[in-house]
């Protein structure tokens, strides 16, 4: 590993200001026990396996991938929701991957969560009123009248009327419930949020309401978000870079619109092909990329890179060396031996990221000739809007 | 053109809840011709899947009224009785639901769940059944069906469910396939394996599709035609063409505006439909979609009929009254179809 730059390289040092949030190389696998009296691990899920980033003050990291990837457990990693197995996090320069849960408090307060289902994550017997004011009441924020108001103030600016304060969750519709979990996740004024998912369970005309409310929110207080979805479209809307995970790897990295118009891994590729377009010629002019087969399961992923039982381009590299995550400049990250939409220039300028995987090999990719060439897959030029 | 396999005319369903009367289908007309893939397309709640679950009549219930008929050539559905029902289902008319999760029995193999429908239709014997499961199971593109015969549905994983519910689904050949939201809980990549392969069972078998799904997306990829719907009516109704490049009412304009294109410039704001859909017991008077519309006037009050308004397409219907001309003009709102303009 003598390539590696250390860890202190995260740090934006041209940039000037530390990062909100490090990750580096965090790994979490869950053990599956067998056994009657005496617990033996057999076997582990590979959930999130070395995952490294870096977030900054007031931006949005969208975080994307399938079922299963992982993006989930990361989240809530970071939060120390689970504890990790290794690697380490940390917030504002200070390391909490080992901190006691007492010592975590004031961290809690500034990282707040926003979950993907508003049917589960608002407790039906309490009063919505009650639902805000608890973040605050736990960590002894105002009280009595000041309290109050403040949550009413909450309530007003997250799109409800300040009168909903004692009605119950079931008395809302999706959408609102979405808004009273949002007006919760601000009730500590938290300087990152982690969403999960936030707009997955909301009707296409609702969606829009929310992702606007989260991008306003965000311009007032600056907040910081790490925004997890499935839905490409939707995470473009928010994001200012967007991660791609794979079977607990991430695959690539990416500012928000480089990822749509020049895609480096052909996992990524493939998501974006598979979404149908809501425009039917183009969707009959482009040329579907459809992965064979389902995702392998977390508890024995494929050797090296794990999307070869899938990838068109996977060739014998591919099954024994684990590609390192490649920084093909202007931020824009990919691990893949056999990339898309590059040119050989940018190989020759490319350099293995930091946040590359501690076991992947130091090879730089190839282009190598005859293999399924992917870049016409998806990346048709934007039509010109069609009135 | 011939005639359609599947008439549904003025559908009417309603449920007798604690709060009220809940109107889930308020009037809703369609044909289905042989052949053609016909998607529903609406937000939760506008009476998609009530719309099906009637024709399979499968909504049926003592706190329920239906009125309407759904002829499937030349016999009426709606008024048929259980028995009678029953031989239609899954021998002419098959669904798959959303959520392959739950549909399937977790207790029994899925090769033997097949073999339980063929069995309870047709006097074959349990070799010949187990083998028509099989070829039902290989023709869905479900690997190594001899050996996944006898696993239980847990061992697949949610694409393969999927794929065993088309092939449950179509076991008794079926001229008609109703697919709930078939691809909603399934990930991108494989729910473009299964839109893939209910293409292919159209163009191979010639199946007849109604597909119902809140995705336009999955709608431009799939479907002949479409039917918008909105509070428990259809309020538009066409071909691809007519829905994606010359909408009629301002609902659809607001569900085309509203979704998040990967294939063009990003906005800087979402644009989307101000307010939430009514409630269906005490829905507004006229036109459902007027408390939420902008181009909402004088006549609106009264309920505008789903009727042919284009001179030169007959097939294209909607229930706006605007104007065509004042439609073209209103509907295109920063450069591209859309209700509102994104700044609010």
């Amino acid at each position: 590993m003598s390539a590696r730059p250390d860890t202190a390289a995260f740090r934006d040092v041209a940039d000037g200001s530390a990062p909100l949030v490090e990750v580096e190389h965090l790994v979490k696998y869950f053990p599956i026990k067998a056994g009657v009296l005496i617990d033996r691990t057999v076997d582990q899920v590979h959930a999130v396996d070395d995952v490294s980033f870096t977030l900054k003050a007031g931006e949005t990291l969208g975080l994307v991938g399938e079922s299963g990837c992982g993006k989930s457990t990361l989240c809530r990693t970071i939060l120390r929701l689970e504890e990790p197995t290794r690697g380490v996090v940390r917030f504002e320069g200070r390391d909490i991957t080992h901190l006691r849960r007492r010592s975590l408090r004031p961290m809690r307060s500034d990282v707040q969560m926003i979950f993907q289902d508003p049917y589960a994550s608002l407790n039906p017997r309490k009063r919505v009123g009650q639902i805000i004011g608890d973040p605050m009441r736990i960590h002894g924020v105002e009280s009595g009248a000041k309290r109050r108001q403040a949550i009413q103030q909450l309530l007003d600016r997250v799109g409800l009327s300040p009168e909903h304060y004692n009605r119950f969750p079931h008395e809302f519709s999706g959408g609102q419930r979405q808004r009273i979990g949002i007006a919760r996740a601000l009730a500590l004024e938290p300087q990152l949020i982690l969403a999960d998912e936030p707009v997955s369970a909301l009707d296409v005309s609702i969606q829009g309401q929310i992702i606007n409310l989260l991008k306003d929110l965000q311009a007032e207080r600056n907040l910081t978000y790490l925004f997890v979805a499935h839905n490409l479209g939707v995470v473009r809307h928010v994001s200012d870079r967007i991660a791609v995970m794979y079977l607990g790897k991430v695959v690539e990295v990416s500012p928000a619109e480089d990822l749509y118009t020049k895609p480096i891994h052909p996992y990524t590729v493939a998501l974006l092909s598979a979404i149908p377009i809501p425009d039917p010629q183009e969707n009959a002019a482009r040329e579907p990329l459809v992965l064979e087969g389902d995702v392998p399961s977390p508890i024995d992923p494929p050797p090296a890179c794990r999307f070869h039982t899938r990838c068109p381009r996977a060739t014998e590299v591919c099954r024994r060396v684990e590609p390192p995550l490649v920084d093909y400049g202007n931020g824009h990250l990919a691990a893949c031996h056999h990339p898309v939409n590059v040119a050989a220039q940018d190989i020759a300028r490319a350099r293995i990221a930091p946040e590359s995987p501690l076991g992947a090999g130091s090879e730089m990719p190839t282009l190598d000739r005859g293999l399924p060439d992917l870049d016409e897959a998806n990346t048709a030029p934007p039509p010109p809007g069609r009135p | 053109m011939s005639a359609p396999l599947l008439d549904v005319s003025d559908l009417r369903v309603s449920f007798a809840t604690e709060e009220g009367v809940v109107k889930a289908v308020d009037g809703v007309s369609f044909d289905l011709r042989a052949g053609e893939i016909l998607a529903i397309v609406g937000e939760s709640g506008c009476g998609k899947s009530v719309t099906a679950l009637t024709v399979m009549g499968l909504s049926r219930g003592p706190n329920a009224t239906i009125e309407g008929s759904a002829m499937l050539s030349g016999v009426d559905l709606v008024t048929m009785d259980d028995e009678a029902l029953h031989k239609v289902r899954a021998e002419r008319v098959a669904m798959v639901f959303q959520d392959p999760m739950t549909a399937l029995n977790p207790v029994y193999k899925v090769g033997d769940q097949i073999v339980e429908q063929i069995r309870a239709h047709e006097d074959i014997s349990k070799e010949a059944a187990r083998a028509r499961a099989i070829e039902a199971l290989r023709s869905v593109g479900i690997p190594n069906p001899g050996r996944r015969y006898d696993h239980y549905p847990h061992e697949f994983s949610g694409g393969m469910r999927q794929r065993a519910m088309i092939a449950l689904a179509l076991s008794l050949e079926p001229e008609v396939l109703i697919a709930d939201e078939p691809t909603t809980a399934l990930d991108v990549t494989i729910q473009a394996q299964i839109l893939s392969l209910i293409e292919r069972l159209n163009r191979d078998r010639g199946l007849a599709v109604i597909l119902i799904t809140h995705d336009l997306g999955v709608v431009a990829e799939v479907a002949d035609r479409a039917l918008v719907m909105y509070a428990g009516r259809v309020v538009e109704e066409g071909t691809l063409d007519d829905i994606f490049y010359d909408p009629q009412h301002p609902y659809t304009w607001g569900l085309l505006g509203s979704l998040t294109r990967i294939d063009q410039p990003r906005p800087r704001r979402l644009p989307l439909i101000p307010g939430a859909p009514p409630s269906l017991i005490s829905p507004p008077q006229g036109c459902h979609f007027r408390p939420r519309c902008p181009h909402a006037f004088t006549k609106c009050p009264t309920t505008p009929p789903l009727e042919a308004r284009l001179p030169d397409n007959p097939g294209h219907r909607d229930r706006c009254w605007l104007d065509s001309e004042t439609k073209r003009a209103r509907r295109v709102v920063e450069d591209r179809i859309g209700l509102v303009a994104s700044a609010e």
